[in-house]
């Protein structure tokens, strides 16, 4: 079949299994929007309002769904529009694929209009890169770019397409493109023998064993593995940010979060532990606190499909390189049973110890709190929805207040922290999962990045909730100011919009909740609504994510929360 | 003349590479994001068409020789990375260095030099004299440092190449799957 650069792009994406994907047009991206119109019964394009939203959709419909996300751009301001979205892509492991238009081959180099180094400029914040020059190795390069997004350790791939390849025509035969054949990209698979009776050893011989369960527990779907793990041998879970969810956290097995604003009782089971099990995760200063101190006493297993990570923050006994799955399937058929009954008893200490002084449950005098709403959220959505959070107070607050049962169910910007991305994200998920209830759980400060995306949510008519949590200040940022600077609130307290105002403006219906009796209502309102729907939680002004070790302090050592009557 | 570790403080990389444009961008990038000093980078073509050969020359103090494989082999264009370090290998840097040579004394206390050396004079004029030199990093440094007082008006080191010895590196028979882009007759890793 003779097909234009244009078409071939279309062709290779439905190839690759994508149903939907994220952009905004511009002159050099153009012949590809033309070519759309003849495949608009297969590949919806959602036309987004800030290329950065493309980017970030993509990324929530890849976490949501464990497929690649696909976003276009235009060449020049499009592309670099993108890179935001690319970077939180890359920091978090998030199978992605952007395609943006470049100006024609002749001109490249010279300063042409919207002329940029695309390439050049994400190659920190890509997997891989391509700039296509020729139609001839166009439908491969896309084979080669969806395959390296989704194997090994999953990551952002952008492929550069200028104009006139856009515009070529050549032969198209999906079927006989070569297999992929990367002579440097090697996919691990299991551990050695060796490693294995290493592995064993340690667990059989530990006392106080814990398990740090990260995102890579379900990027390699090794949860039921992970499970088996922890309870044959009877391992309590410690989950990052994102791995959370990677075990149900009602599992009684399951400490809890750990690291700056994790539960004490991880923290301190960590900092005690004799044997750390590390999987998928990559010991990131936010869940190790001061490395020099960070648990001292023990023995370290580390899983991971990346070898880079492995002995790069934290030196281990027994680094393993390989696909989490495959590694746990070969040490689960020789693990012994173990019970831990006295480690386990004391772990439930420090839990129920945390849950007098850390949980929000004293009196409020009236006010509502964010963590309130957010527990409501949990109470009054069954536990069972798909959040998507942004950055800040209510991020964390989230991870404590709204407990995860299954995987890829609490999507957040982990790694890079991006403000602006669970908005668009909650966008992304809700076409990747469009029967689940998707909550986007926003600050009023990260709101204000992303919001011309409602323009998308009222044009596509997607069915998403958003949950802001205003606080009238970039709430985080003014905690870290009370608590480090002597409360100098420069630059955090926030004039926002008239939210509901700003609602109707776009159509959108929208309810403003001020106190706790209303969380119910505003849940049932959001649910009843088919389409997109905005609550506004008015939240106390002043308050502080607890517990929380200061950045750079030992793990061990949390500010917890004050009890009633006491001084921060 | 063989060096086990070249220069305490140094580790020795090589790197197989596939010869394509970009490469030695990605490399360089790799080695500034992760904030490991680079004293020299060598690329070179090899007997195959469509590799290329890089010699890493880097500063120990921030990096270790884990790190720095298994961030270049995260590398889609990389497709094999050593650690030479501690492993028997021959090293070469060549310099080219050109001396005042504006009197008899100073032509001939090059002369002198040289023979001492393995290198050699390949162009001389009534002002200035240039030398290359051929040897291990720390015989071209000394050799340097010899030549030094009678006066360098320019100087370039080509930086280190380095062959482990014996050892055999994990080859491929690679061929891209488009060749147009990465024929024998240019290097194109740039
Ligand atoms: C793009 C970006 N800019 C700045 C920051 C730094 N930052 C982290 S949290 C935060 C405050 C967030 O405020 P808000 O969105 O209102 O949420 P809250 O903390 O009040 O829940 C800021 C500014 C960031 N993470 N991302």
């Amino acid at each position: 079949m003779r097909l234009k650069g244009s078409e071939i792009i279309l062709e290779c994406l439905i190839h690759e299994g994508v149903t939907v994907m994220f952009g905004y047009p511009g002159g050099a991206i153009l012949p590809t929007y033309d070519a759309m119109s003849k495949y608009m019964d297969r590949l919806h394009h959602v036309l987004v309002r800030h290329e950065q939203g493309a980017s970030h959709m993509a990324d929530g419909y890849a976490r949501a769904t464990g497929n690649v996300g696909v976003c276009i751009a235009t060449s020049g301001p499009g592309a670099t529009n993108l890179i935001t979205g690319l970077a939180t892509a890359m920091m978090d492991s998030s199978p992605v694929v952007a395609i943006t238009g470049q100006v024609a081959v002749p001109t490249i180099g010279t300063d042409a209009f919207q002329e940029t180094d695309v390439t050049g400029a994400t190659l920190p914040v890509t997997k891989h890169n391509y700039l296509v020059t020729d139609v001839e190795e166009l439908a491969y390069t896309i084979k080669e770019a969806f395959y390296i997004a989704r194997t090994g350790r999953p990551g952002p791939v952008l492929i550069d397409v200028p104009k006139d390849v856009q515009n070529a025509e050549t032969e198209f035969d999906y079927d006989a493109l070569e297999p992929v054949h990367l002579p440097g990209y090697r996919l691990l698979s299991g551990a050695s023998e060796d490693q294995i009776d290493q592995m064993l050893d340690l667990i059989h011989e530990a006392e106080r064993p814990v398990i740090l369960a990260g995102h890579g527990i379900t990027m390699s779907g090794a949860n039921a593995e992970l499970q088996d793990l922890a309870e044959l041998a009877q391992i309590p879970v410690a989950q990052t940010l994102l791995g959370k969810g990677s075990m149900p956290q009602s599992h009684p097995l399951v400490v809890g979060w750990m690291g700056m604003h994790g539960d004490a009782a991880s923290n301190n089971a960590i900092q005690e532990a004799d044997l750390l099990i590390a999987l998928g995760m990559r010991f990131d200063d936010r869940v190790t606190g001061n490395l020099k101190s960070y648990s001292p006493h023990s023995r370290k297993i580390h899983i991971d499909i990346d070898p880079s990570e492995l002995n790069k923050n934290v030196v281990v006994d027994v680094p393993v390189a390989g696909d989490l799955k495959t590694v746990l399937r070969q040490v689960l058929p020789r693990l012994e049973r173990r019970t831990h009954a006295e480690w386990l008893n004391r772990i439930r200490d420090w839990q129920e110890d945390s849950s007098e002084r850390d949980i929000l449950n004293h009196d409020t005098q009236g006010k509502l709190m964010a963590a309130q709403v957010i527990n409501d959220l949990w109470r009054y959505t069954d536990g069972n929805a798909i959040t998507v959070s942004d950055v800040g107070q209510h991020q964390m607050l989230e991870a404590q207040y709204y407990p995860h049962q299954r995987p890829s169910t609490m999507l957040t910007s982990g790694g890079l922290g991006t403000m602006g991305f669970g908005f668009p994200a909650s966008i992304g998920a809700k076409f990747g999962k469009p029967d689940e209830e998707v909550w986007a759980i926003v600050g009023d400060g990260g709101f204000q990045m992303t919001l011309c995306e409602l323009a998308t949510a009222r044009q596509e008519n997607i069915n998403v909730n958003i949950a802001i949590i205003n606080n009238s200040f970039l709430g985080m940022v003014r905690q870290w100011q009370e608590l480090f600077y002597e409360r100098r609130y420069q630059s955090t307290p926030m004039f926002s919009p008239d939210f509901c105002k700003l609602a109707e403006a776009y159509g959108i219906p929208s309810m403003r909740v001020t106190s706790r009796d209303q969380i119910q209502e505003s849940v049932d309102f959001a649910r009843s609504v088919d389409g997109p729907v905005l609550i506004e939680y008015v939240v106390e002004k002043e308050d502080i994510v607890y517990p929380m070790v200061p950045s750079g302090a030992d793990l061990h050592d949390m500010k917890r929360r004050p009890k009633p009557g006491e001084l921060a | 003349m063989s060096d086990i570790q070249a220069t305490p403080g140094k580790i020795t990389v090589v790197a197989l590479v596939e010869n394509k444009p970009g490469v030695l961008n990605r490399v360089a990038s790799l080695f500034r994001r992760r904030a490991f000093n680079v004293d020299s980078l060598t690329v070179g073509r090899t007997h195959r068409p469509y590799v290329s050969r890089m010699t890493i020359v880097v500063d120990s103090e921030r990096a270790d020789a884990h790190k720095i494989a298994a961030n270049l082999s995260k590398l889609i264009n990389v497709i094999d990375v050593q650690i030479l370090t501690d492993t028997p290998h021959v090293s070469r840097d060549l310099a080219l260095i050109k001396v005042r040579s504006d009197d008899a004394e100073s032509r001939n206390e090059l002369t002198e030099i040289c023979e001492r050396h393995p290198a050699r004079i390949i162009d001389i004029g009534p002002e200035v004299a240039i030398v290359e030199m051929v040897g291990t990093e720390q015989a071209v440094a000394e050799f340097i440092e010899q030549v030094r007082p009678i006066g360098i008006v320019e100087m370039i080191r080509t930086g280190v190449v380095a062959m482990g010895r014996g050892t055999r590196i994990h080859d491929t028979e690679y061929e891209p799957v488009f060749k147009k882009n990465g024929v024998a007759e240019h290097m194109n890793v740039l």
